[in-house]
């Protein structure tokens, strides 16, 4: 996004968090630019999906402070958490569909919730906003225990994207998904970025997804956070992260 | 780009105006054309009339921002038109959102869905013949596993091949038994406590208050002692087999069970239901024990009758028969608890909705055979004169 990469999104800054004795982030800052693919990765255990949950609300941090649309999140009233959390979205691992509602119903949960819309103008948008993420209108009046694993996520994308969020943020979206679904599900969310103009926060240990998908990555080491692209972050000297872009699989997946 | 400030300019509000010139309609659409607007402009939007035009525009070219509803709607403004005939011209946008438009526009080319309204009488009639079916091949089932459970468990009694978890059974007489002594005696004794004053309340008025022990020997010892300790337990642990045996579902250890060659009925189902069945009875008479307390401490307080008086009375009221009538019951409602739970769990889903959901299941339907087997039993029992 030429000339709007000084847009910061989402501003961490001396973020804090520990369970018990056992810190997990140490003051650790990251600027999300708007526009961009952003990928997380570190260790099993690094923190990943706790800097997930803290941004987005649903870990209570220690310490620090987090913007996102330049609102500090910390002192904000109900109306307003409710501003910000129509401008994004959120795919949770296994998808999160409220299983006693069909795919639909669930697309529309956060349609209904904040905007004003006739229930044919709601089924239009959520078959329109199926056929995005690539799943076939079939899948619309089924409930999430009849999809499989892949077409749980895309569905669970796309009630992320019902409200056609500014933000998305993806926790590891090709986890669990043969190699072909991964690339399927990469594309998917690079030509959707495109084509919506979003910023996207992925959580994710998939090398191919990263280098197929990301502008830039954060890699969580020693309780820190270092960023940069692929090829900058090869050329980084600390060994975790030299291990990771530069074994067997980081290589394989150059 | 579009932030936070400028969605509050003036120019911001979602809005369109027509332009008619001879056979031909134009739609100016301006301002940001948003999922929050969509609702509002899709009135609208439905509402234009086209009258003779024979080709029409929309122009798109002045909008501030646009999202995937927006361009929904301008595309299928567009599709409307053409199906009545009209011809449109490719819809005009700035540079900006072609990508976009040409997202919505070819991706999503089926007519949308229907979404079936599940409140009709048609559907209501389905589901009650589902319903009934269902309940049916669920009797069937039942039924099927009580013939399994019964000859593994008379093999495993009278072939011993060491295939009874001795250590398995004598946890679950602890987990459903010792573990369950607190609330069933409280209950009971609060049972007790109520039967006799209500009791006593009404035979005060023939000034035969002493009766109260009568009323309450025969009904806590023969009925409701038994009942009430096997609906405890039902709620307490036959819901728990459902749920260890169900999750355990979930997790496909009974599938790694079954490839390593151990038997589920062995391993999972005996232990349980030969321990409850060893429990529930001796539950059975701590809760008749404990009604029997509050009965007497009420009997006391309430119509001054001593413990001597109370105990002397209570001999002559009841028999040992009617002791034998209550307790006798007890294995037979444990081994239906037990089979239910065990039975619920095993139909468990591979996902965690479903053990929830037979798990209320199997507390319903053990509670409703436990009282149904109660019916039986009196019946029974008075045929034969007991």
């Amino acid at each position: 996004m030429a000339g709007a990469t000084d847009d910061v999104v989402i501003k961490v800054r001396g973020l804090v968090n520990a369970f018990g004795s056992q810190i997990l982030h140490d003051h650790l800052d990251l600027d999300v630019y708007r526009g961009e693919v952003l990928g997380v990765v570190g260790g099993s255990g690094a923190g990943k999906s706790v800097l997930l949950r803290s941004i987005i609300g649903l870990n209570p941090i220690k310490e620090g402070t987090i913007e996102v649309f330049g609102r500090d999140t910390s002192n904000l009233s109900e109306a307003q958490w409710r501003e910000i959390e129509m401008r994004w979205g959120v795919l949770f691992q296994e998808g999160a569909l409220f299983s006693s509602q069909t795919i639909a119903e669930n697309i529309q949960v956060p349609l209904r919730e904040y905007t004003e819309m006739s229930q044919e103008l709601m089924n239009e948008i959520a078959s329109m906003k199926l056929s995005l993420v690539g799943l076939s209108e079939d899948a619309a009046p089924k409930h999430p225990s009849e999809l499989s694993g892949g077409m749980k996520k895309r569905a669970g994308l796309a009630r992320a994207l019902a409200l056609d969020p500014e933000i998305v943020f993806l926790d590891e979206p090709t986890a669990g998904l043969d190699p072909i679904s991964a690339n399927m599900f990469d594309g998917l969310v690079k030509d959707l970025q495109k084509s919506l103009n979003l910023t996207v926060f992925m959580v994710t240990h998939d090398l191919d997804t990263l280098r197929a998908t990301t502008d830039r990555i954060a890699v969580l080491v020693d309780k820190k956070i270092v960023v940069g692209t692929i090829d900058e972050l090869r050329k980084n000297p600390h060994p975790w992260i030299q291990e990771y872009f530069s074994g067997p699989r980081g290589r394989a997946a150059a | 780009m579009s932030t936070a400030q400028d969605s509050f300019a003036p120019d911001a509000r979602a809005r369109f105006r027509m332009e008619r010139k001879p056979r031909l309609v134009r739609l100016v659409a301006e301002g940001e054309w948003t999922t929050r607007d969509a609702g509002r402009l899709d009135t609208q939007l439905r509402g234009i009339d086209l009258g003779d035009a024979v080709d029409a525009e929309i122009d798109g070219s002045g909008l501030g921002r646009l999202d995937s509803a927006g361009a929904w709607l301008l595309v299928r403004t567009k599709r409307e038109w053409e199906k009545h005939g009209t011809r449109v011209a490719p819809i005009m946008l700035p540079q900006l959102y072609s990508t976009l438009l040409h997202a919505v526009e070819h991706e999503h080319t089926a007519p949308p869905v229907v979404i079936h309204d599940r409140h009709t009488l048609e559907a209501f009639v389905t589901r009650v013949g589902q319903a009934t079916i269902h309940g049916f091949k669920q009797g069937l089932g039942i039924l099927g596993y009580l013939g399994r459970v019964t000859v593994e468990t008379t093999e495993a009694i009278y072939h011993p091949r060491g295939n009874l978890r001795v250590a398995a059974l004598i946890h679950q007489v602890e987990e459903t038994g010792i573990n369950a002594l607190p609330i069933v005696g409280l209950l009971a004794f609060l049972i007790g406590v109520v039967l006799a004053y209500q009791g006593a309340d009404q035979l005060k008025r023939f000034g035969a208050e002493v009766f109260t022990i009568n009323l309450l020997g025969v009904g806590l010892l023969r009925e409701i002692g038994g009942l009430i300790t096997a609906i405890i337990v039902a709620g307490r642990s036959g819901s728990a087999f459902t749920a260890q045996i169900g999750t355990m579902r979930v997790n496909e250890e009974i599938d790694a069970l079954q490839t390593i060659g151990i038997n589920t009925v062995d391993a999972l189902v005996l232990p349980r239901i030969i321990g409850l069945v060893i429990a529930l009875p001796l539950l059975t008479f701590y809760a008749d024990i404990m009604g029997m307390i509050g009965g007497a401490v009420m009997c006391y307080f309430d119509l001054g009758i001593t413990i001597p008086v109370f105990m002397r009375q209570l001999q002559e009221a009841i028999s040992v028969n009617t002791f034998m009538v209550g307790l006798i019951k007890a294995p037979v409602f444990a081994f239906i608890i037990g089979l239910v739970g065990c039975f619920e769990g095993l139909q468990v889903e591979r996902n965690a909705a479903s053990v929830g959901k037979l798990t209320t299941r199997s507390v319903v339907e053990s509670i409703f055979l436990v009282i149904v087997l109660d019916a039986g039993f009196s019946i029974m029992f008075s045929i034969l004169g007991i």
